[in-house]
């Protein structure tokens, strides 16, 4: 092409494909600076849909207050915050031991053919939608846990509030941390296992040369150098089972009170405005209100994925 | 010398180690049985080809067709908004912004979108419904949608492009090509198996969320027609029938979750073999 151009046109041309260049300079660059700043637009649209609320009642009442009645103006997240936080405690505690010793199998003893053949299966879990795990919660967690779960460590343990059973159906807080925990899975696998290998090799050579066993190389060398990472994976998970909303509201029971025992039905926070949002909108402040959740759950949600992320970026970078 | 302690200790926690492995792929297993074993018997070819006839709150004869082109057409907008988004960002992380500062901020600021729940999409979608004086439609699902998947294929795409050798890049920057035609006829083109597979995992997240489409995208029983008119999806079917107190209406749901998690393994399958071609033409 350039072959047939006199010196002027040679130029012209030079000058066209700058001025593209250029140009999509600044067009990509300008996607990229809207793509960063989407996360403070989410979170003021959400203040200003939610302004109305706020200004209305003090945000004490808003956290502290047990009661949840919008036809008479009172508007208690209380019932609601606790019961994500139980629900997210529950899948925590369920889904980090589990998670994380599979992730330093895969890191530290499983074969690169292994590794192949599992990772695959970890990324599919991550995959299923929330509402297959919803539909999964329902058909098999609900009725074991209330058949056979509750029944028996009310038996043992129902001298404690925390493990009495007064909720024969089995939709409650402990279906959904069960669920939320099989859906936190593969997140603090994937993320842990990733931090794990990223240790470098001269440690671990180091301490096998002293003598030491491989398990001993991993708890007193890998896991001491990788545990923020784990710790930053662990986090992620939490974050996730925070801000999930299908599964858990499929199987944890929606009651707005305050749970005592784990086999309590429990109304978390994401349900709260799945169930109701659009069509309590006649209400007024109900919709603010509905919005303010969503609101406190992006501001908790960010705090945690900021902190992890940055804890990350340092581990991961290190090689 | 290695006490009797030791090695005991280690089998142990080898053993416990294993042990969770068969718990996770063993619950991942559990959870595709379920699916399948509650979904086959009810799913047949009245589910895939129609419309549901009595209300999908009744059951009666016909399909969640509906549903599948809903879920499709959702999935597919949002995706084709977020690849129009994405690949631009990741082509301007690699080639055009240079300070390595900015680009840690904005894979922070991707990364920690990716962590919103998908919920906040929906009702952030439905403010911004509000606000153009919308209501729930298939524009405001793909809208909600797209936000979801663009953090999602944006930082897939990111990783297939820094996947390329730079020494690639610095031979068609001695050739005398812009960064524009760098990126479109090497960098693109090399790095084009982990974009596509970006671009399969971003559309399987979309099709599989149901929180961000409940007040987007809405409901309904008609094959969706117009930007401008809600649209059935999958998930929200799954959903919606299986709280009815209906066993018939129960069994379209579990037939309709079927569906979900086979175009989901398909997907899956899909971005695997393309995934193994990403090796096969990559220039060393």
């Amino acid at each position: 092409m350039i072959r047939d151009m006199n010196l002027a046109q040679v130029t012209a041309y030079r000058q066209t494909r700058q001025k593209r260049d250029g140009l999509a300079r600044r067009v990509t660059g300008l996607l990229t600076l809207a793509a960063t700043l989407l996360v403070p637009l989410v979170a003021i649209a959400l203040f200003f849909g939610a302004r109305s609320i706020l200004v209305a009642k003090p945000i004490g009442e808003l956290l502290f207050s047990e009661t949840w009645q919008p036809l008479k103006g009172s508007f208690g997240f209380f019932p609601f915050i606790m019961g994500t936080l139980w629900v997210t405690a529950l899948a925590i505690i369920f889904s980090v031991p589990p998670s994380v010793l599979t992730a330093i199998y895969l890191a530290e003893y499983a074969s690169p053919k292994m590794r192949a053949v599992v990772k695959p299966f970890i990324d599919l879990l991550a995959g299923i939608p929330s509402v297959i795990y919803g539909v999964w919660g329902m058909l098999i967690i609900v009725p074991f846990v209330g058949d056979y779960l509750a029944p028996a460590v009310n038996g043992l343990l129902g001298y404690f509030r925390l493990f009495r059973n007064e909720n024969p159906t089995g939709y409650g807080l402990l279906s959904g941390g069960i669920v939320l925990a099989v859906m936190v899975f593969p997140i603090i696998i994937a993320v842990a296992d990733e931090v794990i290998s990223a240790v470098p090799d001269g440690l671990r050579e180091a301490s096998l040369a002293l003598g030491a066993t491989r398990w001993q190389t991993i708890r007193l060398v890998v896991m001491r150098e990788a545990w923020p990472g784990v710790l930053a994976a662990i986090v992620l998970g939490l974050s996730r089972a925070f801000g999930e909303t299908m599964a858990v509201l499929m199987v944890v029971g929606n009651v707005p009170l305050v749970p005592h025992s784990i086999f309590d039905a429990a109304y978390p926070l994401t349900a709260l405005i799945a169930n109701n949002y659009g069509e309590m909108m006649s209400i007024p402040l109900y919709s603010a209100a509905l919005l303010a959740a969503a609101l406190i759950l992006l501001l908790i949600v960010l705090g945690f994925n900021v902190a992890s992320r940055l804890v990350l970026i340092r581990l991961v970078r290190k090689d | 010398m290695k006490s009797y302690k030791t090695k005991v200790e280690e089998s142990f926690f080898k053993g416990l180690m294993i042990a969770s492995m068969c718990i996770v792929l063993g619950l991942l297993l559990l959870i595709l049985g379920t699916v399948i074993w509650k979904g086959l018997p009810a799913l047949d070819l009245a589910m895939l080809t129609q419309t549901p006839k009595g209300g999908y709150y009744l059951g009666k004869e016909g399909g969640v067709l509906n549903a599948i082109l809903g879920s499709l057409c959702l999935a597919g907008g949002a995706t084709l908004l977020a690849f129009i988004i994405s690949l631009p960002i990741a082509i301007y992380l690699h080639l055009f912004a240079g300070r390595s500062r900015i680009v840690d901020l904005v894979r922070l600021a991707l990364d920690v979108l990716w962590g919103v729940p998908s919920i906040v999409y929906g009702a952030f979608g439905f403010i911004i419904l509000l606000w153009l004086g919308m209501r729930a439609s298939l524009l405001g699902g793909i809208i909600a949608l797209a936000l979801l998947e663009l953090p999602i294929m944006t930082r897939g795409m990111d990783e297939a492009i820094a996947m390329v050798p730079g020494s690639l890049r610095e031979a068609s920057y001695a050739l005398g090509s812009t960064r524009l035609e760098t990126a479109l006829k090497v960098m693109v083109r090399q790095a084009m198996p982990g974009l596509l597979t970006a671009v399969l995992i971003a559309f399987g997240r979309g099709i599989g969320d149901a929180a961000s489409v409940l007040f987007t995208a809405g409901y309904t029983d008609r094959l969706p027609d117009s930007l401008f008119s809600p649209v059935a999806s999958l998930p929200l079917a799954v959903f919606f029938q299986l709280s009815t107190p209906v066993v018939a209406v129960q069994e379209r749901a579990y037939a309709s979750a079927l569906i979900l998690t086979i175009i989901i393994l398909g997907l899956s399958l899909i971005s695997r073999r393309l995934a193994g071609r990403l090796t096969q033409h990559v220039v060393r």
